[in-house]
C-alpha cells in the first residue's frame, strides 16, 4: 500500500511537501487518509488511501445466516442503514422468490426517504461546516433529530436501525405515526427554505463552490459515480424511477440534476444543491406514501423460519442516499449460509475519482471536494 | 495617567511635580498600576467574552452552550483557565524549544501593548499618545511576529501552513486597515486616540441636539467615504484578528488548528486569550474612529472631564458601544462560512486597497470643499447622510428580521438566559 501511495506521490522537489490528511483528520469524516504533495496552497496530488475502517462485513455474511446478516448491513453505512438493509431484504427475497406484501414495501419506502433526508442532512451540514460555517450544521442536525425520534418510535433504533426484515419490516407503523411523521414533513419543508437563505445561497458559500471540482458526465460515468454525485454532473438517471422497486412504483417525483446553477455543470455546488432538492423531492415522495398507504401484513405471512433458499445468485440494486447500492449474493442451496456476499456501494467508486481531480486544486478546495462526493468511511471499507 | 498623577502631587503633597522629587518614582507606580490594570482587564475581558461566544453560539444553534459551572455557566472560563493552568506544557521533541516558548509571549505582549493607547473613557486612558493610532498600527505588527515564531518553530506541516497563511493575511490586511484609520484621521486632524474621539463632539457651543455623542456628529455618518471606510476597517480587523469569514490560519477543517496544533496548557491558552481579546481592541478601535468613542449625547466634550460621575458615564457609552460591536463580530463569525485563501488576496488587495486610496483622497477633497462652510451647514449635511446611510438600512434590516421571524414561525425565546 505505502510503496503504491509513494509511486503515486512521485519525485518531490525542494518546493513541494507531503502533508499526511488524515486518518484523523476534522474533515475526513471519518477514518479516511489523504496523502497530498502540495506547494504552498496549490496541491499537485491528494492520493486517497483507504481500508481504515475495514470490518471484513462481506466476510461476516458468509459465516452467519441471512437473517443474521441484518444488522451487519446497519454497519456498512450508518448514516444511510435503512437502504443497507432493504438491499440485503431485496436480494434474499430474489433468490427465495418472495412477494413482500405492498404495506410491508410502503414501510419500506417511507423508512427510507426518512433517512434519506436524514443522511442529506448529514451531507449538507457537514459540507458547510468543512467551508466553515458552523451554525448550519448544528441546524441540520436538529432536524435530524426529530428524524431520529421518528423512527425510533418506529423500530427502537436511532442509527443502526435493522428494520427491514426479508419478507417485511420488523414492525408496523405505531398509531398515529404517519400523522407525526406528516406534520414533520410539513414543517421541514419551511426549513429547507431556512436553510437555502443561510448557507445555499451565501454570497461566500457560493464563491468557495462554483467552478471547484468539475466532474463533466461521461467522467462520472467512466469513474462509476452513483447518486446524486452522477445527477450534479447531469446524467439523468436515478434507480427509483428507472429501475423502479417497491413501492416507488407508485409515486411521481422529478429527479434534480446538475445544471451549473452558479458555475459549471458538474462543480461542488451542484453536487451540493442536487441533494438540497432531493431532500424536497423525499418530501414529496413521503406525502404521497402517507396518503397511498394501504392496510395489511407488514410481513409475508409465507417467510419459511429457515432460510435456505435454492442454489443460485441474485443482484439487487436500490438507491441509496449514497446513489446505487447492490448486493450480489451466491447461495449453495445446502445451508442456511450464503456462499458469497458483495456489497457495491457509492462513496468507494467517489474516492477513486479525488485523485485526478486533485491535481491543481487548493488544499481547501480538496475538502470542499470530498464533503460534496459526500463519502463515508465505512461504506467505502465495509 | 501623567496628567492624574500630576494633579494628585499637586492636591496631596502640594508640591509642583516638575521640581519635587519623587515625582519620577510616582509615574513609575502609575504606570506598575495601569500595566497590571490592563493586564488583568485584558484576561478576564477575553475570560467573560469566551463565555459570552459560546452562550450566544448556543442560542443562534438551537442548543444551550456551557451551562454547568457558576450562574448560566458564567464561571465557565475560570475553570478552563485553571485546567489550562494545571495542564501539562509539552514541547514536541524536534521543534527549535527557544522559538517554541517564546512564541506565545510576543503574541500576548503585542497584543497587551495595544491596550496602553486604547482609551476607556474621557481621561480614561494609560497614555495618551499624540501618536496614539501609529503606536497602535506598529505594535499589533508584533503578533504577526509571535505568529510566525510559534508555527515555523513546531516542526508540523499544519503549524507551518496555517502560519504563513497568517503572516500573509495580517500584513496584507494591516494596509487597507491603515488606510481606513486614515479618514477619520484627517477628519479629526490628530493620530491620538482622544483628539479623534473629541473631534466627534459636534461644534463647539452647539445646542443639546447637535453637543456630543449623537449619531449625526460621529465619523461614520460624516461623508460616503467615512461610512465605506468604516466597512473596510470591520472586514480588515476581522481579517487582522483571524476571525470568520477570515479564519484561515486556524481552519479547523483544513489545517487541523493551524499555527496553535502543537500548543498546550498555559502557552495555547495565550493564543485564546490573544483572540478574544483582540474582539475587544478591533471594537474599541472602530468605536473611537468612527462611532464617536466615548461621547455622551448632548453633553459638550469639554463639560465631562470636570465631573466624575460623567466620566463614568462616558466610560459605561464606550463600553456599551465597543460590546455591541464584539456583538455584531461573534454574530459574523456563527453566520457566516470561510473564504478560501486566494479569495482572501483578492479581496484585500483588488478591492479594499484601491477604495480605501480613493476614500482617503476624496475625504481630502471633501474637507478642502466643505472647509469654509458654516458648522450649522454642516451639521445639516451630516444629518441628511445619517438618515440616508444609518437610519434607513436599519429600518430595513429591522423589518427583514421580524419577516424572518414570521416566516418560519418562531418565537424570540430568551427564557435559558
Amino acid at each position: 500500500m505505502e510503496e503504491l501511495v509513494i509511486q503515486k506521490i512521485g519525485p518531490v522537489s525542494d518546493e513541494e511537501m507531503v502533508l499526511n490528511m488524515g486518518p484523523q483528520h476534522p474533515s475526513t469524516h471519518g477514518v479516511i487518509r489523504f496523502v497530498v504533495k502540495a506547494d504552498g496552497e496549490i496541491m499537485k496530488v491528494a492520493v486517497p488511501v483507504v481500508g481504515y475502517l475495514h470490518r471484513a462485513i462481506e466476510k461476516i455474511g458468509e459465516i452467519v445466516t441471512y437473517p443474521q446478516f441484518m444488522p451487519y448491513t446497519d454497519r456498512a453505512d450508518y448514516l444511510a442503514a435503512m437502504f443497507a438493509n432493504e438491499g440485503w431484504a431485496l436480494a434474499v427475497e430474489k433468490l427465495l422468490g418472495l412477494e413482500v406484501p405492498p404495506r410491508a414495501q410502503y414501510l419500506r419506502a417511507i423508512s427510507c426517504e426518512l433517512n434519506r433526508i436524514a443522511s442529506h442532512l448529514i451531507s449538507v451540514g457537514t459540507m458547510g461546516q468543512d467551508i466553515g460555517a458552523l451554525t448550519p450544521f448544528v441546524h441540520a442536525l436538529r432536524e435530524r433529530e426529530k428524524i431520529n425520534d421518528l423512527i425510533e418510535e418506529l423500530c427502537g433504533a436511532r442509527l443502526t436501525y435493522n428494520y427491514h426484515r426479508i419478507g417485511g419490516v420488523a414492525f408496523d407503523a405505531p398509531e398515529g405515526w404517519i400523522d407525526e411523521a406528516r406534520r414533520f414533513v410539513d414543517r421541514f419543508e419551511k426549513v429547507l427554505d431556512e436553510y437555502d437563505r443561510l448557507l445555499t445561497w451565501n454570497e461566500i458559500y457560493v464563491k468557495r463552490l462554483a467552478g471547484i471540482g468539475i466532474i463533466p458526465a461521461e467522467m462520472a460515468v467512466d469513474y462509476g459515480l452513483v447518486g446524486p454525485n452522477l445527477r450534479g454532473s447531469g446524467v439523468d438517471w436515478d434507480l427509483r424511477r428507472d429501475a423502479p422497486y417497491g413501492a416507488y412504483r407508485d409515486f411521481r417525483f422529478d429527479v434534480p440534476l446538475g445544471k451549473g446553477w452558479v458555475g459549471k455543470k458538474g462543480d461542488c455546488f451542484d453536487r451540493y444543491y442536487v441533494r438540497m432538492l432531493e431532500m424536497r423531492e423525499s418530501c414529496k415522495i413521503l406525502r404521497q406514501a402517507f396518503e397511498k398507504i394501504p392496510a395489511g401484513d407488514f410481513l409475508a405471512p409465507k417467510v419459511p423460519k429457515r432460510i435456505k433458499p435454492p442454489a443460485g445468485e441474485a443482484w439487487s440494486r436500490i438507491e441509496s442516499a449514497r446513489g446505487e447500492m447492490g448486493y450480489y449474493v451466491v447461495a449453495d442451496g445446502a445451508t442456511e449460509k450464503a456462499w458469497r456476499v458483495r456489497i457495491r456501494t457509492g462513496s468507494f467508486t467517489a474516492m477513486g475519482i479525488v485523485e485526478p481531480l486533485s491535481r491543481g486544486m487548493m488544499i481547501a478546495d480538496l475538502v470542499a471536494l470530498i464533503a460534496s462526493l459526500d463519502v463515508v468511511a465505512p461504506e467505502i471499507d465495509r | 495617567m501623567q496628567p492624574l498623577a500630576d494633579q494628585l502631587i499637586r492636591s496631596w503633597i502640594h508640591a509642583d511635580p516638575g521640581a519635587w522629587p519623587y515625582t519620577q518614582a510616582v509615574y513609575l507606580l502609575f504606570m506598575l498600576i495601569a500595566g497590571a490594570l490592563l493586564t488583568t482587564f485584558t484576561a478576564v475581558f477575553s475570560g467573560i467574552v469566551s463565555w459570552y461566544e459560546r452562550r450566544l453560539a448556543g442560542r443562534m444553534q438551537s442548543r444551550i452552550g456551557p451551562n454547568r459551572v457558576g450562574p448560566a455557566g458564567f464561571l465557565v472560563w475560570v475553570a478552563d483557565a485553571l485546567k489550562l493552568i494545571s495542564k501539562e506544557d509539552t514541547i514536541p521533541g524536534d521543534s527549535d524549544h527557544a522559538l517554541f516558548r517564546a512564541g506565545p509571549y510576543f503574541v500576548v505582549t503585542g497584543l497587551v501593548l495595544t491596550f496602553v493607547a486604547l482609551p476607556f473613557g474621557d481621561r480614561l486612558i494609560a497614555a495618551d499618545m499624540n501618536l496614539g493610532l501609529f503606536y497602535i498600527l506598529s505594535v499589533t505588527a508584533l503578533v504577526v511576529v509571535g505568529l510566525i515564531m510559534s508555527a515555523w518553530s513546531s516542526n508540523s506541516k499544519w503549524s507551518l501552513v496555517g502560519g504563513i497563511r497568517s503572516a500573509a493575511q495580517v500584513v496584507s490586511y494591516e494596509i487597507p486597515a491603515g488606510l481606513a484609520i486614515m479618514v477619520p484621521v484627517l477628519l479629526a486632524g490628530s493620530l491620538s486616540t482622544q483628539g479623534i474621539i473629541r473631534a466627534q463632539g459636534g461644534p463647539a457651543g452647539g445646542s443639546f441636539f447637535l453637543a456630543g455623542g449623537w449619531p449625526w456628529n460621529w465619523f461614520v455618518f460624516d461623508d460616503p467615504m467615512a461610512f465605506v471606510s468604516f466597512f473596510v476597517f470591520l472586514t480588515a480587523a476581522l481579517a487582522e484578528g483571524n476571525r470568520t469569514p477570515f479564519d484561515l490560519p486556524e481552519a479547523e477543517s483544513e489545517l487541523v488548528s493551524g499555527y496553535n496544533t502543537e500548543y498546550s496548557g498555559m502557552r495555547f491558552s495565550f493564543f485564546f486569550l490573544t483572540e478574544w481579546a483582540n474582539l475587544w481592541v478591533m471594537s474599541a478601535l472602530a468605536t473611537l474612529l468612527f462611532l464617536g468613542g466615548w461621547q455622551i449625547p448632548g453633553v459638550a466634550p469639554e463639560v465631562i472631564g470636570h465631573s466624575a460621575a460623567l466620566v463614568f458615564v462616558s466610560f459605561l457609552v464606550f463600553v456599551v458601544k465597543t460590546v455591541a460591536l464584539v456583538n455584531v463580530v461573534i454574530w459574523l463569525r456563527w453566520t457566516l462560512p470561510r473564504i478560501r485563501v486566494d479569495q482572501m488576496m483578492v479581496l484585500c488587495w483588488k478591492y479594499l486597497v484601491p477604495i480605501e486610496m480613493a476614500a482617503v483622497l476624496l475625504t481630502a477633497l471633501w474637507m478642502l470643499g466643505f472647509a469654509h462652510l458654516v458648522p450649522a451647514a454642516q451639521s445639516a449635511i451630516h444629518g441628511v447622510f445619517f438618515l440616508a446611510a444609518g437610519a434607513v438600512p436599519l429600518v430595513l434590516f429591522l423589518r427583514q428580521t421580524f419577516a424572518n421571524l414570521r416566516l418560519t414561525s418562531d418565537r424570540v425565546d430568551l427564557t435559558n438566559w
